[in-house]
Order: structure tokens, then C-alpha cells, then sequence
């Protein structure tokens, strides 16, 4: 099968298999082809799950056959090792999981199961989804398609890198503070982080609860649109899931950009950013503008500068609490010589857990401690009302934002790994709509050229009111069907 | 801020976290440093502003009460590192 078949969209080749032109079961197999050919590369999967994949496909083409198809029928696909897959192992990138054969599967996978969706395999992510980068895992970390020797973001690594490189036509990832925005950006694809509450967190493996939210990673941004209808939802299986109706996102997909009225809050270009990101989105703004769209430059969000400080508070003491159940009891890696219950359980936890893993253990338990908890925790909370209100109020003028994804293009693997607060700072434009709850999305808008030559990925972040995402699909799709980025494939 | 290595000994403790005295070191600078870093947050008037805990307006959602089948007890048990009887088996809590 030609390289042309793995650089299309979902859509794309949903209409191939649709047509009878290819088969799931042929397109299944050319993904893991290029699995074999690229993946030693890219490390993108701890799992490849080709059996599993295998009978999917088969299943699809009867689906097909029988004319009961959706887009997503069919189209070989990849999930975040976050999230739980009943008989396939998942790991959530932990050597503390290295054993973990879940016994359910996640609302998420029930829904694409129903689709005729075909899962290749688990994606490669930083521990726990604890990082920036894809660096720490306890796999290795996961290379950028664009330049093998640097990061493709993270935490949602892998799953950017196997869409970006035509390993899977889409993927699911994991978003608590950018962890499918910002490596969307850095790998050249779409990304998208619902609202807080849109999509089940029923078997998504907790980092932070009030935070953590499973978005996509495509090639259009149709093609997210699309996934999130298949997966989003009200379920009673988690509490903190919205009951709020989920909208036909393609009825209004094409609606275009003329009249919207577009903000970009001044406090996201920061002092510091890279120059061609910069001129990237200035350009996509003034784009956006030639289509249509009534852009307001004098916006202000004057909290955003310590959106850094109370995600890396809130998101740790969160994590702390839900990275309690890793005991070496139920299920996960066990050390048992210890010689006491407690040294069991602590020489569990010191074996099973990775550096920055139990560095956030550590800042959250001590921001949670008797006597910290006003200076840190609820002070933390305070600010994220501010954050919030301030949204809301520049929603009350404007129908999206829209702002860089991350100050830098794709850095090099090591470069910053050392140096924990100068990683945490470089999540400064994705932290405050994680924070604030909202939905967001990351768009390519152009490339940036590195002092070594390497040509990277930009990208632009639209953001939008809670539970509309119809319009930032909306605007995402009009500025992406007018320009040719994601037509790029990076050259493996 | 600056954290002493009893302090990220005791922190370490309370999260049941068993660290080296390489990890100490490491940690007491690192954690302080990103307390520091923390501090700005002080600068902000935040008196009269409620805290938001998370940012859905849901209150004591509750299911209907019916019943369903539960996991099936195996299940429950397959990943378990060590079981007896149909239970996870534990370390003696109480020592001798």
C-alpha cells in the first residue's frame, strides 16, 4: 500500500474502506507496517495490541459490508496507555503498572468498541502523565517525528507521534494541564482538550481529578470533531461527567469565521517566546481576520502569569491523594523484602514510581500538610476562581480566544529534563484553560526553523466557553481549510 | 523557602515514600526551589474570594438505586501480587 493511504485523515480513509477500495483488515495491516518500519525510531508504543486490532478490523469490514459504518469504523487507531483496555495491558507509562492487565474497560473504549473502531496498540506517555515531554516514562522516551532528537510533547507522547508519522489515523490522549494541546502542537497535529466534564473519566487512570480530561489527537480537525461526538457524554459511572447535551458538531463544522468575534489576550505572548512562533500566530490571527473574523487585541487576562503556580499545586496535591492506591497490595509491581508492611509498601512505592512521579508525591503532600494548607492548597483554589471569572468575563465579549500552545517548538530530548521549574514554566499557555475547565484546541499554523536547521511544528490555541466547542471547532476548521499545514508529513 | 533534609525525610514519610540520601539532596534543593517559586501567589489579595474546588456547577449527584451485577470476584483478585482465600493477602499489620 502506497505512503499516500497513511498520510490521510480519518475521514479520508473512512471513505476508502466506505467505497470498498481497501479493506480494515489491509489498512490495519499497512499500519503495522509502518509501525515495523518507523516505531524503532519514534518509541511511540509500550503496547502494540496486534491481535486485538486484527479482529476489530475484522469485525468492521462486516460492519461495512452490512452498511452499519460511522467514520470511525474501521480506521486503525491508538490509545493513551492511560486509559484502561480490558485484556490489554496498561501501564500509564509506570514501571509500577509494568503488570497491569485491566478487567474493564474505560466509558471511552465501550463507546469506540460500539463503533467498529480498531485499537493497534497503547501509546507511549510520560509517567503517570506527569511531564511536558515524553520523557518520563518508564519505557524510554518517545522521539519527534519532525526531529528524532528532540521532544514531541508530552504527556500525550505517543499518541502525537503515531498520528503525526501515519502509525494510526487518530488518537486518544490525556489533557490535566496541556497534555494533548501542547504535543499536538510540537508534532504538527490536532489537539483537542474537551471541557471538564464532557467525556467520561470512567477508566482513565487518575492523575488530577478536577483537571484531567481525555481529548484526541488527528489530522483534521473535523476528523476531532468527530471522535469527540463518538465519545462524549454524560455517564453515570463518573460523577464529575456533565449532563449536558452533546451537539451535532458537524452540522456546524462549516459554518466559517465571518462575524465571530475573536480575542487574544496579550498576557500569552510572553516575554521569552520563540520569535517564529510568535510571527506564526500573529499571521493565523491576521488570517483568521482576512476570513472574516472581528479580532479584538485589547484583551487582558492578568491572572494568567500564576496559572503556573497554582497548576503545579493543585495538579500534585490531587495526584498525591489518587497515587495513594499504589500499594503493592492490589494489583502492580510488589516489593516484598522489606522485611515490615510499611517497607514493603515504601520500597514499593521508592521501585515502582519514577523521579518526577515522586517529586510531585512529594510537593503535594507537603502543600496538603497540617499547616500549609491555607499558604498553599486553598490559597491555589483562591486564584483559580480568579482565573476562572476572568474568562468569563472576556467570554462575555468575545465567542473564542485564541493564543500560542507552547512558547517554544519541539526542544531537545535532555535539554531541560534537569531543571523540573524551568519544564513546569514552559506549560505557561496551556495551564490556565485546564484550570479554568474550558475546552481547547490546537491547530497547526506553520514551522518553525531551529539554530540546528530542523524544521518544527507551531501551533495555534483556540479556546472557547464551557461546553461549546462547536464553535472552536468552528474556527478551527475555517482557519485550517485555509491554509496547507496539516497537508505537511514529516519526512521519516 | 528553603526545605532541611529532616523536613523532606518527614514529607517523604508522610506519603509513605521511600527515598535514598541521594534523592534527599536532590529533593531539598528542587523542592525548594519550586516553593519559592510559589510565593508570588502571596502577592495577590485573595480575601474575599471563595475558592473553587473544581469548576462544574454539580452538587451531590446521585445515581438511581438499582441493581446490577458487581465485578466478578477473580476479576477483582487477577492482578493482585499475592491472595489467599479468595483475599488479597497483606503483610501482618501488627508487628511481633
Amino acid at each position: 500500500m502506497s505512503d499516500d493511504v497513511l498520510r490521510m485523515t480519518m475521514h479520508e480513509a473512512a471513505g476508502l474502506l466506505r467505497e470498498g477500495k481497501v479493506s480494515s483488515v489491509e489498512l490495519t495491516q499497512a499500519a503495522f507496517d509502518r509501525i515495523r518500519a518507523v516505531d524503532e525510531r519514534l518509541n511511540a508504543f509500550i503496547t502494540e495490541s496486534e491481535e486485538v486490532a486484527r479482529a476489530q478490523a475484522a469485525r468492521a469490514d462486516e460492519m461495512i459490508a452490512a452498511g452499519h459504518e460511522n467514520p470511525l469504523t474501521g480506521v486503525p487507531a491508538a490509545i493513551k496507555d492511560a486509559i484502561v483496555t480490558k485484556g490489554v495491558r496498561t501501564t500509564a507509562g509506570s514501571h509500577i503498572l509494568e503488570p497491569f492487565m485491566p478487567v474493564y474497560d474505560a466509558n471511552v473504549i465501550t463507546l469506540l468498541n460500539e463503533a467498529g473502531f480498531v485499537m493497534v496498540g497503547k501509546t507511549n506517555m510520560d509517567e503517570f502523565a506527569m511531564g511536558s515531554s515524553g520523557e518520563n516514562s518508564a519505557y524510554g522516551p518517545t522521539h519527534n517525528p519532525w526531529a528524532l532528537d528532540r521532544v514531541p510533547g508530552g504527556s500525550s507522547a505517543g499518541s502525537a507521534a503515531a498520528v503525526a508519522s501515519g502509525m494510526a489515523y487518530w488518537a486518544l490522549g490525556s489533557d490535566t494541564g496541556g497534555s494533548v494541546r501542547q504535543p499536538g502542537a510540537l508534532s504538527g497535529v490536532v489537539g483537542l482538550k474537551p471541557t471538564y466534564g464532557r467525556v467520561s473519566r470512567f477508566g482513565l487512570i487518575a492523575f488530577g481529578s478536577t483537571l484531567d480530561q481525555i481529548g484526541t489527537l488527528t489530522r483534521s480537525v473535523r476528523d476531532s470533531a468527530t471522535v469527540l461526538q463518538a465519545i462524549a457524554g454524560h455517564d453515570q459511572r463518573d460523577s464529575t461527567s456533565a449532563p449536558v447535551e452533546v451537539p451535532d458538531y458537524g452540522a456546524t463544522i462549516d459554518k466559517g469565521v465571518k462575524g465571530l468575534r475573536v480575542g487574544v489576550p496579550r498576557e500569552y505572548f510572553i516575554e521569552g517566546m520563540d520569535g517564529d512562533v510568535r510571527e506564526a500566530v500573529e499571521k493565523a490571527i491576521a488570517q483568521l481576520e482576512s476570513l472574516g473574523a472581528e479580532i479584538d487585541t485589547d484583551v487582558s487576562l492578568p491572572s494568567t502569569g500564576h496559572a503556573v503556580s497554582v497548576y503545579y499545586i493543585i495538579a500534585p496535591s490531587e495526584a498525591s491523594a489518587n497515587l495513594a492506591r499504589y500499594d503493592g497490595v492490589k494489583y502492580g509491581f510488589s516489593y516484598d523484602e522489606g522485611g515490615s508492611m510499611w517497607a514493603d509498601m515504601e520500597g514499593t512505592r521508592q521501585r515502582g514510581f519514577g523521579e518526577e512521579v515522586k517529586r510531585r508525591i512529594m510537593i503535594g503532600t507537603y502543600a496538603l500538610s497540617s499547616g500549609y494548607y491555607d499558604a498553599y492548597y486553598l490559597k491555589a483554589q483562591k486564584v483559580r476562581t480568579l482565573i476562572r471569572r476572568e474568562f468569563d468575563a472576556a467570554f462575555e465579549k468575545h465567542d473564542v480566544l485564541v493564543a500560542p500552545v507552547s512558547p517554544t517548538p519541539a526542544f531537545k530530548i535532555g535539554e531541560k529534563i534537569g531543571d523540573p521549574l524551568q519544564m513546569y514554566l514552559n506549560d505557561v499557555c496551556t495551564i490556565p484553560v485546564s484550570i479554568a475547565g474550558l475546552p481547547g484546541i490546537s491547530v497547526p499554523c506553520g514551522f518553525a526553523t531551529a539554530d540546528d536547521g530542523a524544521r518544527l511544528p507551531i501551533g495555534l490555541q483556540i479556546i472557547a466557553r464551557p461546553f461549546d466547542e462547536a464553535t472552536m471547532f468552528q474556527a478551527a476548521h475555517a482557519y485550517e481549510q485555509s491554509t496547507a499545514w496539516h497537508d505537511e508529513f514529516p519526512p521519516l | 523557602m528553603s526545605l532541611t533534609p529532616d523536613e523532606v525525610r518527614h514529607i517523604a514519610r508522610l506519603a509513605r515514600l521511600g527515598i535514598t540520601e541521594e534523592d534527599v539532596e536532590r529533593f531539598s534543593g528542587q523542592l525548594s526551589s519550586i516553593l519559592d517559586y510559589f510565593e508570588e501567589l502571596q502577592q495577590l489579595d485573595t480575601d474575599d474570594v471563595p475558592p473553587t474546588a473544581y469548576t462544574l456547577d454539580l452538587h451531590n449527584v446521585m445515581r438511581s438505586d438499582e441493581t446490577a451485577p458487581c465485578t466478578d470476584p477473580d476479576d477483582v483478585l487477577a492482578n493482585a501480587p499475592a491472595q489467599e482465600n479468595g483475599y488479597f493477602r497483606v503483610r501482618a499489620v501488627l508487628e511481633e
